[in-house]
């Protein structure tokens, strides 16, 4: 297991002119993002923008066709980075592994990589679980948990890992209100305990501006703007203020 | 299918090279072993019942007329060994096993499951691949084994209870004793093993590749059944030419 000062660090994050493609199709058009260390970094923009492509590259799940994401300073295609430092994934569906129970999924990752005797692990298990406001559901499977409680799962299994890096792909998306509420109050806790830097993708106003230190807007594979919610609220550009202002309203009868 | 070859033999290589860390994988090794006992069992008894039986029926006549009867269990005991108990009992086992890796990594894959195992730093040729490619290269070899003891029977008890044939049950075994050594049911084994392989290897990369939802793991699952019967019915025409070399 690795010493204390390294679990208590997040990891920088470069993305320098990423391109990609599917099918002839350019989803990513050259992107640049530098993220700091420890910072909650959140990227919104509208469906098929390529947010969730984004993240899988920033955790080597897709190859770039152009241009790179660098963990800090070692690029994350390259062998190894996966060794050197602690990255989790929250994925929109969970996906956690249906075959197994919640709390073989969240003790997943210490058992495979036989980081702890089983007793300890336990242990873990149940107290990550705690943490998210899960108690007593260590036995049972995915498919008997809301859409909710499996997002909080997968959180659990992912902070079992002590992320340096943690990426959250939509966390409140199929939520209530209030569970949104918890998971966004999570999201902050964790930056606070454990330093890790954090990638939030959402279309949540709310979280986004409630835990963003610095939030990108991202339309059709290029990044619009990078700034402090302040600085997004008061940007003039129209893609920008559409996104964030953009409500529903009955449309009053005229007299 | 054919440029699919490549990927697979080097899905064969890091199999293999994954191995070593297969001992902790035990219990999924003996829970895969459980499933494919379970799911085949019954089946390859029934099947290999008949089909010695019908080999039996089908060549017994007409020994007979030839008044050859007396060769009849030393034929039967033969093409059970080296040639019908491994290709039938892999057709079963591609259809009952093989769908259903391929069906269940395939939906790994769709949802995400096997992106979350990489994530964690796990490597999904090691937890998903080595312990249901182990467990299928030992099973199909005993199953092989197994159907081969059976389908001697069910020649035997046709030869003997058919009136047309009627060569006691004494007789048919004294001749496939004579005839059939020890190394023409090896010689069986041998396929049965590179059957396996084959079954393994293809149901599990077809699952790997498996992208577009439920009716991609549908689409998945027919290919793979599709693909390792050709390549079983293929390599077991070489093989046997192959194994015939050592038959001198
Ligand atoms: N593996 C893939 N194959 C083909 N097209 C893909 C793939 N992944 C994403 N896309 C396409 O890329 C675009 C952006 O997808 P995505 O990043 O999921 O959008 P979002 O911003 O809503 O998360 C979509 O048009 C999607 O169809
Ligand atoms: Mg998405």
């Amino acid at each position: 297991m690795s010493t204390k000062e390294s679990t208590d660090r997040g990891v920088a994050v470069e993305v320098r002119g990423l391109r990609k493609s599917f099918n002839g199709q350019m989803v990513l058009k050259g992107i640049d993002l530098k993220i700091a260390a420890g910072e909650i970094f959140v990227i919104m923009g509208p469906s098929g923008a390529g947010k969730s492509v984004l993240l899988k590259h920033m955790i080597g799940l897709e190859t770039p066709d152009q241009g790179e994401v660098l963990i800090e300073g070692i690029p994350v295609q390259g062998a190894h980075v996966m060794d050197r430092f602690r990255l989790a994934m929250i994925f929109q569906s969970g996906a956690l592994l249906n075959s197994l129970t919640v709390g073989e999924n969240v003790g997943l990752y210490l058992r495979e990589h036989r980081s702890k005797p089983p007793r300890e692990i336990d242990l873990i298990v149940r107290e990550k679980l705690d943490l998210v406001g899960l108690k007593g559901v260590e036995d049972r499977y995915p498919n008997e948990l809301s859409g909710g409680m499996k997002k909080r799962v997968a959180i659990a299994r992912g902070l079992v890992i002590e992320p340096q890096l943690l990426l959250y792909d939509e966390p409140t998306s199929e939520l209530d209100p209030i569970s949104a509420v918890t998971i966004a109050e999570e999201i902050l806790n964790l930056n606070r305990r454990i330093h890790a830097t954090s990638v939030v993708v959402t279309h949540d106003r709310d979280l986004a501006f409630g835990v963003a230190d610095r939030i990108a807007i991202i339309d059709e594979g290029k990044i619009v703007l990078v700034g402090s919610p302040d600085e997004v609220k008061a940007n003039p550009n129209s893609v920008v203020q559409r996104f964030i202002t953009a409500d529903f309203r009955k449309e009053k009868p005229t007299l | 299918m054919f440029q699919n070859i490549g990927e697979m033999m080097l899905l064969l290589w890091l199999t293999i090279k994954a191995i070593p860390s297969a001992w902790r994988q035990k219990r999924k090794i003996l829970e895969q072993l459980f499933e494919i006992g379970n799911a085949s069992l019954l089946m390859a008894c029934i099947l290999s019942l008949f089909i010695g039986g019908v080999i039996a029926l089908q060549s017994g006549p007409v020994l007979r007329t030839r008044g050859l009867v007396s060769a009849l269990g030393g034929l039967v005991g033969l093409s059970i060994c080296k040639e019908l108990a491994p290709v039938m009992m892999a057709i079963l086992i591609s259809g009952r096993i093989g769908s259903s890796m391929t069906a269940e990594i395939g939906s790994m894959a769709v949802y995400q499951e096997i992106d979350a195992l990489k994530t964690m730093n796990i490597n999904p040729v090691r937890y998903l691949v080595v312990p249901r490619m182990i467990a299928i290269c030992i099973s199909l070899p005993v199953l092989v084994m197994f159907s081969i003891l059976v389908a001697w029977l069910g020649g035997a008890l046709v030869a003997a209870f058919n009136r047309e044939i009627g060569v006691s049950m004494e007789s048919f075994f004294n001749n496939l004793r004579n005839v059939v050594e020890v190394r023409d049911v090896v010689n069986g084994l041998i396929k049965s093993f590179v059957f396996a392989v084959v079954i393994g290897i293809v149901a599990c990369h077809q699952g790997l590749q498996t992208i577009g939802g439920p009716r991609g793991i549908g689409r998945s699952v027919t290919k793979a059944v599709v693909n390792s019967l050709v390549l079983i019915l293929i390599l077991d025409y070489f093989l046997t030419r192959f194994l015939l070399y050592f038959d001198k």
